[in-house]
Order: C-alpha cells, then structure tokens, then sequence
C-alpha cells in the first residue's frame, strides 16, 4: 500500500463495463513525509476520497479485491482516507562532518543537537553466503 | 492504470494462438496535463480506441480481466477512452 495525494478526476464514457459508476481520480504518490514521489497516476475509488485528500491505495491484483466478485480490469484503487501520518525517524547525520556541524556540537550545552550517528546497515550481497 | 496516448498500431502474424483476433496498440504514457513520458508500451486494445486517442492503461495481471483477455498472455490492456481530466 502506498500514501497518495488526490490531485485530479478522470472521466471515462467508453470504458468496461464492471467499471460503471467507479470514479476515477488522479492520485500523486507521496513519500512518508508527504512530499510528491514519482509520477501521478489514475485509480479507482472505493472510499468517496475528494481533490486536495491524503490517501492510501493499493497496486496489482489486490486492487480488484474492493470490487468482489466482480473483477474488473483495475491495478490501482484507493482503499482508505488517511486522518494522520506518524513518521518517527532519526535525524540524519551529515554524511561528511563539516567543521561547523562539529562546532555546532562543541558549543551545545545540553548536547541534543546532533543525534548519534546510524551504524551502517549490513550489506547482503546477492548470492553471498549467510552465517 | 496510468493515462497514455495511442500512437500507432503492431501487427503480428506469428503469435500467441490466444492473442488472434486481439488488436494491438503502441501507447505512449502521458501526464494528466498532457506532456509525453519517457517509453512505449504494446497494449491490448478492448474498448475499441485509436490512434491520437487519450486512454487508460492498466497493467500486470489485471490486464487479464479486461474484455475478451481471461487466461491470455496479456500483461497490458487498454480499459478506457478518457474524455476529459480535471486537475486542481
């Protein structure tokens, strides 16, 4: 499932017949944090999402499941109104310490401004043996 | 599904026996305000469009449950002639 933004309708005369009366929206994804990602896409609506509304929607084969038992020809469908998003991340060190992040540091005096820095995730190459 | 533009048409003789009598279509994606994206797609057409025509894609195994498509090789299916877009 992915979190889109409403942006736009469609309207279709000439379409299959198990997709009368689906309304078709305009749906632009967005990341965790809310911000445009990738490129703006057509789904189907189950949950009377309107313009300008956060929501979630589903891709492939699943998407038909709101529709049961009819299986009309649909890969994306909006299935919930998002109310709110929590997003709980570590704040992202700089990749290279500068000389002013580390006098931001030094000049702290409670020493919350710079989190630790992230171990490095473990890297899995593609056919490498495991432990 | 993704908005997109038919601009031409394939023919194949030799092909899939469940693809006979499917007519096949090259669409180009399209953003909802029209401007072209990178790539083209072969889609099976089902609702009868043509060329300059704005249509809706879908893709992956919904394709098969288009008109006329159950049990094909199908994994692209034109599912709509688009009359109008309305963005905010």
């Amino acid at each position: 499932m992915y979190l889109g933004r409403v942006v736009g309708s469609v309207w279709c005369t000439v379409k299959h017949p198990d997709m009368t009366g689906c309304r078709l929206l305009v749906v632009q994804p967005l990341t965790p944090e809310l911000t445009n990602t990738g490129k703006p896409l057509i789904c189907t609506d189950t949950m009377g999402a309107g313009k300008g509304e956060i929501v979630y929607w589903v891709r492939g084969k699943e998407a038909t499941f709101p529709f049961l038992p009819a299986e009309p020809p649909l890969d994306t469908t909006i299935v919930g109104i998002v109310d709110t998003v929590h997003v709980k991340r570590t704040v992202a060190a700089p990749a290279i310490p500068t000389a002013d992040a580390a006098e931001a540091v030094a000049v702290d005096p409670v020493g919350i401004a710079a989190a630790p820095p992230k171990p490095p995730a473990p890297v899995h190459r593609k056919g490498a043996r495991r432990g | 599904m993704i908005l997109a533009r038919v601009v031409g048409t394939v023919v194949a003789t030799r092909k899939d026996p469940r693809l006979e009598g499917k007519k096949l279509l090259i669409i180009k994606p399209v953003s909802p305000d029209g401007k072209d994206e990178s790539g083209y797609i072969v889609s099976i057409d089902t609702v009868g469009s043509g060329i300059g025509e704005r249509v809706i894609a879908v893709s992956g195994s919904s394709a098969r449950m288009a008109e006329g498509c159950k049990d094909t090789p199908v994994d692209n299916a034109i599912i709509g002639i688009v009359d109008e877009v309305h963005l905010d």
